[in-house]
């Protein structure tokens, strides 16, 4: 099993979402954070003085699939973030010990 | 009441017209109904500014950060009422009672004197005496609210107060009679119709001392001295407290015709609401260009200041420009402003809010302002009036700023400001919900 984290485009949420479920994904999580990347941050003024926006808002989503799930999640991710512009962020795959869905205590493959 | 010599041309006007032209179509009103819709402005006006309170309370609520909103909210409803009895216990006697030139009398609790009109006796632009109490008592709140503004996020609650108490119960009060008690301001021509200088540059000069004596807030300059800017937490809030300061506005400008008892007092009324707004107008959009050409992006909180930098600059003789001055001279109040908040900042003079850049700055130029449109008015006069309230109010308040310092200390600890006074001085949070504050 994998667990797929990838940071993106806060509007790319719901494209991403509706991608995911057309191919059969049913559940993720998705969490606000802020970080930055290449894109660094950038400068506003304040009542006259300049200030640096360090941090950039972002998507976190992290979903558990079946390890041969994870290339075709990878790309569907890949092409519905994408606007070419930099910012878009980037996916990371982990390899997925332990899976326990907690109403029923299926685990692993049974518990996705 | 304010003297008569200064502002109150309308009613000399009227009674001119009772005088000569008794049977004329337009024939002033008798005394009574006069009495009536002169009580009339001063109660439905005074209602206006009081409602300024409300304006002050949340354009400081926007514009401080989340963690400091409910205590700068307390701070607003408090300073109003401390504003409210001092008025009565000292202050209205003190500014209006036998002025003998530099002050009043120290006639503790102000009372209601009607006797006359309720024996059916009328004196010329009468009025009833709590209409009036009423309205002057709202004035000495605008400019305990202007204070609050400069030094939020920092000072502690109660010696706040008590530095509100001593400005509304004896530093506004005496500089107030020197003008519109009739005192030696006015004798020698000082005009000031609704308080340029006579409020929201008291309210500026105290906000300055308070913030220069207060230090700025931890984090607003860096290490090596740059400006590190510290946004407000929610400008619908300030933009909603601009608009109200705004409507309270025509109260504050339109009531201070003191009277409503003849066409010519309403002719008068309405001139000063229309200029009133047009000042504002100007002022909105001249700070608008400006932020757009100096910064290249239009920046709200100037927008909003500048509002109140035009209807500050219009206070003091918003009854004789015509519509074109009014929307010039408020202008040149919201050009001002944007060059102003910079430059107190580069002076280490942390102004939360830009109170010192829109009552002080743009009272001085209000004031100077009146010569442009009041051929009565001298420049030298105008100079005397600010440069001695000036000097009078920084002395004050200075010294009742120092004297706080050192005994009951008024700057929050470091740790209460780095948590928010909220939870230190009030315990609770303006938004509990919405996640921890900054």
């Amino acid at each position: 099993m994998k667990l797929v984290m990838a940071i993106i485009k806060p509007f790319k949420l719901d494209d991403v979402r509706d991608a995911l479920t057309a191919i059969g994904i049913d559940g993720l999580t998705a969490t606000e954070v802020k970080g930055f990347g290449r894109q660094k941050g950038h400068t506003e003024i304040y009542r006259g003085a300049e200030y640096a926006i360090s941090f950039l808002p972002k998507i976190k989503i992290e979903l558990a699939v079946k390890s041969d799930m994870a290339e075709q999640v990878v790309e569907t991710i890949m092409t519905t973030a994408k606007t070419g512009q930099i910012g878009d962020g980037k996916i990371f795959v982990y390899d997925l010990n332990n899976v326990v869905r907690i109403r029923t205590g299926e685990t692993d493959a049974d518990a996705l | 009441m304010r003297d008569l010599r200064v502002n109150k041309k309308a009613v000399a006007a009227s009674a001119a017209i009772m005088a000569f032209l008794p049977g004329a179509a337009n024939a002033a009103v008798d005394g009574e109904t006069a009495f009536i819709f002169n009580s009339f402005s001063f109660l439905l006006n005074g209602a206006l500014v009081m409602w300024m309170a409300a304006g002050f309370a949340m354009l400081e609520a926007g514009l401080v950060r989340k963690k400091n909103t409910a205590t700068i909210c307390l701070k607003n409803i408090a300073l109003y009422s401390v504003a409210a009895l001092t008025f009565y216990l000292v202050g209205y006697n003190l500014m209006y009672m036998d002025v003998t030139g530099f002050i009043g009398s120290f006639s503790p609790f102000w009372t209601a004197d009607d006797a006359d009109a309720l024996k059916g006796v009328f004196a010329d632009g009468g009025y009833s005496a709590s209409s009036d109490w009423f309205f002057q008592m709202v004035f000495v709140a605008t400019a305990a609210s202007i204070v609050s503004g400069a030094v939020a996020e920092r000072i502690k609650l109660w010696p706040f107060l008590a530095f509100v108490l001593i400005l509304t119960a004896v530093i506004y009060p005496i500089q107030g009679s020197w003008v519109w008690g009739g005192g030696w301001l006015a004798e020698m021509g000082f005009s000031d119709y609704a308080g340029s200088t006579l409020v929201h540059s008291v309210g500026g000069w105290a906000a300055l001392t308070g913030a220069v004596i207060l230090g700025p807030r931890k984090g607003k300059y860096s290490k090596d001295g740059r400006v590190q800017p510290i946004p407000g937490a929610n400008l619908p809030l300030a933009t909603l407290g601009t608009f109200i300061l705004w409507l309270g506005w025509f109260g504050f400008n339109g009531g201070s015709v003191l009277a409503l008892g003849s066409a010519e007092a309403v002719i008068e009324m309405a001139n000063v609401f229309a200029n009133t707004n047009m000042a504002a107008v100007g002022g909105v959009l001249a700070a608008m260009a400006t932020t757009q050409i100096l910064y290249k992006k239009v920046d709200l909180t100037m927008a909003l200041n500048g509002a109140i930098a035009g209807l500050v600059s219009i206070t003091a003789e918003p009854a004789d420009p015509s519509i074109g001055m009014a929307i010039i001279i408020g202008a040149v109040g919201g050009i001002l402003v944007v060059f102003a908040v910079p430059f107190f900042d580069k002076l280490k003079i942390d102004d939360v809010v830009g109170a010192i850049s829109a009552h002080l700055v743009a009272g001085i130029w209000g004031t100077l302002a009146v010569v442009l449109t009041d051929a009565d008015a001298t420049l030298a006069v105008q100079v005397t009036g600010i440069v001695s309230i000036g000097a009078f109010v920084i002395v004050t308040s200075t010294a009742v700023w120092l004297a706080l310092k050192y005994t009951v200390g008024i700057r929050a600890s470091e740790e209460d400001e780095v948590n928010g006074l909220d939870k230190a001085e009030l315990g609770l949070e303006a938004y509990p919900e919405f996640g921890p504050s900054s």
